[in-house]
């Protein structure tokens, strides 16, 4: 599987930490209990295209939102999470 | 038909013409007291148990391909109850004991093997945990034993001992652990659960579940809707798809394992072992093969195929731990989907809809799980309460903080 990084190219993805989903966004802090049970537990886990987080460490260590499908590996996009704003 | 040594001598006179399949391929009925979707090991046996422990034989189990052809037929084959913690140790010590007993509840044999997992330990720190977790073990009244390098080099005096960088200091060993014949495993529960009147419907995917009121009222499948006042899920791998069937979020995420075989040899290894310094187990078939893997390839995948970055880093460990692997050829590899959950333990417990139950969560750990995940899966779905042996299995455990880490990772499936 290769990474399109767009600051780097395409790369092995061994170049990259996965960290999980990443569509769940951090609640408030004075939010209740379940959004943070919500929040750090559960997960959509599709078969199918999965919005996921994947930092560059051996590159160029910039934190990227990647657009893949769980069934085929197939890359559909890849961008800097600076680009996706904080909404 | 009871298999037994005078059935083979008079089958043999007879020119083996008088067997009968070992299960039937009875059409689904319409209705059932309950379901179990999975024909894995885990959900045969519950419906075994479920039929034997409380009487309910009005029972399907529903599988979307042939049984045993999902995780059942992909994993490493190794039975063992060498656990840290409270809420796990009881149950796979449960699951040991119905292994020791296994071939002849089912009338089926299933080459259960005690042949022993031997834990390797590379480090004092790593030696310290092992005495730890023997010592926890033993507590609970499971065998386990620290051996020292000697120790070790007395049974298996073919490993990399003096490795620069991972020298073999000892290991935990527990000597009732070993290896059972998984697809025998399916096999054996599949013939006894149809025997006691459970028909095993195969080629049959559950495609929705059917909730009414907040109660399960049967699932629609490739073959017609199918009704139940019960439905259990044993599908691991998929847990969160039919989960999500029913309007649920899991703490689960899907990930691919990957598992290896080599080239049969004369025999070597007759043990299971494990290499402390890095994620690695091996043991061999009976056919000669050494069957090994090591950890996930560590993001969500529902490909039952890996990477070759993994591949690669199985084969280092392997190395570091059995020089001679060199000289061997790999013959095959394939991969598995596995229920990596929020803390690296299992899930069985009732689901928030009433009628319906979850098993999942098994991580890779599942196989050795096979005959106590079935035992307390029938027992919470026969009695819509939780044995005390999966009493902390509970899917609540994330919202109430009773989390049962052994590892002590985190909420990140990829690193149990």
């Amino acid at each position: 599987m290769r990474i399109p990084c767009p600051h780097c190219g395409e790369r092995g993805h061994e170049e990259f930490a996965y960290y999980g989903a990443a569509d769940p966004r951090r609640p408030d802090a004075d939010a209740p209990l379940e959004a943070w049970h919500d929040y750090v537990y559960l997960r959509d886990n599709p078969a199918g295209p999965h919005r996921e987080l994947w930092q560059h460490v051996h590159g160029c260590r910039r934190w990227l939102e990647v657009t893949r499908d769980t069934r085929s590996h197939a890359i559909a996009a890849a961008r800097d999470v600076a680009a996706r704003g904080t909404a | 038909m009871t298999y037994s040594f005078l059935r083979l001598a008079a089958e043999a006179l007879r020119g083996q013409t008088g067997w009968t399949p070992a299960w039937r391929d009875p059409e689904p009925k319409a209705e059932y007291d309950a379901l179990v979707v999975g024909g894995g090991g885990h959900g045969l046996a519950t419906a075994y148990y479920l039929a034997r422990e409380h009487g309910i034989t009005n029972v399907a189990v529903l599988e979307k391909g042939w049984i045993g052809s999902g995780n059942a037929g992909r994993n490493t084959t190794i039975i063992r109850s060498n656990y840290l913690l409270p809420g796990n140790e009881a149950f796979y010590e449960h699951s040991m004991k119905l292994w020791e007993g296994l071939e002849q509840d089912l009338n089926y044999n299933a080459m259960v093997s005690q042949r022993g997992v031997l834990n390797l330990v590379n480090s004092d720190a790593a030696r310290d945990a092992a005495a730890r977790r023997g010592n926890a073990m033993r507590l609970h009244g499971v065998d386990a034993e620290l051996l020292d390098a000697d120790g070790v080099r007395a049974m298996v005096p073919y490993l990399d001992f003096d490795n620069a960088r991972f020298p073999i200091k000892g290991g935990l060993l527990q000597r009732r652990g070993g290896t059972a014949r998984h697809d025998a495993v399916v096999w054996g529960f599949a013939r006894a659960a149809d025997r006691r009147g459970v028909d095993i419907v195969q080629n049959c995917e559950v495609t929705g579940i059917r909730v009414s009121n907040g109660r399960v009222m049967g699932v629609e499948t490739t073959r017609g809707f199918i009704g139940a006042g019960k439905v259990g899920l044993a599908v691991a791998g998929n847990s969160s798809r039919l989960a999500g069937m029913a309007g649920m979020r899991l703490p689960i995420e899907s990930h691919v394992l990957q598992a290896f075989v080599s080239e049969a040899i004369k025999p070597l290894i007759d043990c299971v072992i494990t290499f402390g310094a890095g994620h690695f187990y091996i043991s061999q078939s009976d056919k000669g093969g050494l069957v090994f893997g090591g950890d996930i390839d560590g993001y969500n995948s529902y490909a039952q195929r890996g990477g070759l970055p993994l591949v690669e880093d199985v084969m280092e460990a392997f190395m570091a731990l059995l020089p001679l692997a060199g000289r061997l050829r790999v013959l095959r590899s394939w991969g598995g989907i596995m229920d990596m959950s929020m803390d690296g333990s299992p899930i069985i417990d009732r689901s928030p809809i009433e009628g319906l139950y979850l098993n999942t969560g098994w991580c890779y750990g599942g196989f050795k799980a096979t005959p106590a995940s079935g035992w307390c899966f029938a027992w919470t779905m026969a009695k819509d309460e939780a044995h005390p042996l999966n009493a902390a299995m509970r899917l609540d455990r994330f919202a109430s903080g009773a989390l049962i880490d052994e590892k002590g990772a985190g909420p990140y499936p990829n690193k149990h």
